[in-house]
């Protein structure tokens, strides 16, 4: 697991109250967490602080897995 | 729907309309009749939202649709009209309040709801507020002021970036801009809207309102153009069927861009 990959497992799991070990990098980030569209919005800006990087809203369609997510914060630091 | 709260010339005006503070002509009612009734001697009218959600995800989308459903085509047009003039004599008599007026953000604030924001003296941000323009995925353009009005505090490059992009920026970011005043941790921004009330109510009062009259003007022939844009751009084809698939959509997490 890359580091990206693990940060936002933690950061994730913080957000949501979830236990981190049960996170996986190509688990689907909603299915798993059970969250709203309120609640991504919510985790884009805790990934943004925690990464200093800006994710424009629509690179981010489509992406499901902490793995792709983590591809895109690389991507842009 | 709406609630407020007067003690010690301090507003608390709360939104709390499931699911996000969505503009309607409820919402719009609810406001009137807090403006009309708002006491000359307040210094401070804290505007936030009681929803766990967001500040505000903008006008009401499924209220919008039904109008224009249910309404020959040759009304579209008179139709929004109404409905933009009745929101613009809001969010102008709320942009020219003579009190202090201090917008308390979190979560989402799209749309409709960043126009609200911006008619606000000072933007406190929780951590977690997010802005964004999307209404070009809808085919029209902000109707509410937002752009006259974000034109007053910040440069036209991250006018034209919000505006033509659609995506939204973090708390942090629109701080950077110029866009929010003070960013605080999730959880904090009516502690800390509440401080800043405290600190207004020890000023004159014939000074503080004769500064907020001196440096912060109504846009109006901005406002008028916009107005007339909206109007134009909402009465053609690409709105009502941006519309049609937002109401037909079964996506769970619509605010998603």
């Amino acid at each position: 697991m890359s580091d990206t990959v693990g940060t936002l497992i933690r950061l994730a799991a913080k957000r949501f109250g979830a236990d981190p070990a049960k996170l996986r990098a190509e688990d689907d980030l909603f299915e798993n967490l059970g969250i709203d569209s309120f609640q991504a919005v919510e985790l884009i800006s805790d990934v943004e602080d925690e990464f200093d990087v800006e994710l424009p809203d629509y690179e981010l369609q489509g992406i499901k897995t902490f793995a792709a997510l983590a591809q895109k914060i690389d991507a842009r630091r | 729907m709406i609630d407020w709260t007067y003690s010690e010339g301090v507003y608390e005006l709360t939104l709390a309309a499931p699911p996000c503070n969505e503009i309607g002509t409820g919402m719009l009612a609810g406001l009137r009749r807090f403006l009309d009734q708002v006491d000359p001697a307040a210094h401070t009218l804290i505007v936030r939202s009681g929803l766990r959600q967001g500040f505000c995800a903008g006008a009401d989308l499924r209220e919008l649709h039904r109008g224009l459903s249910d309404a020959p085509r040759d009304q579209h047009g008179p139709q929004l009209r109404q409905f933009i003039d009745a929101i613009h004599g809001v969010m102008d008599d709320l942009d020219m309040l003579p009190l202090t007026t201090v917008g308390v953000v979190h979560g989402i604030c799209f749309g409709g709801g960043f126009e609200l924001a911006l008619t606000c003296d000072v933007l406190i941000a929780e951590k977690t507020a997010r802005f964004c323009f999307p209404e070009l995925r809808l085919g029209i353009i902000p109707g509410f002021g937002g752009i006259p009005r974000l034109r007053r505090d910040v440069g036209n490059g991250l006018i034209r970036d919000l505006l033509l992009s659609g995506r939204s920026i973090n708390a942090k970011r629109a701080q950077a801009a110029g866009l929010v005043s003070q960013v605080v941790a999730s959880g904090e921004g009516l502690t800390a809207a509440r401080a800043l009330a405290a600190q207004t109510g020890k000023f004159d009062p014939t000074a503080r309102k004769a500064a907020k009259a001196f440096i912060k003007k109504l846009p109006k022939d901005e406002l008028l153009a916009e107005r007339e844009l909206f109007v134009r751009l909402a009465e053609g084809p690409a709105l009502l069927a941006a519309l049609q698939r937002f109401v037909e959509s079964t996506d769970l997490r619509p605010y998603l861009p």
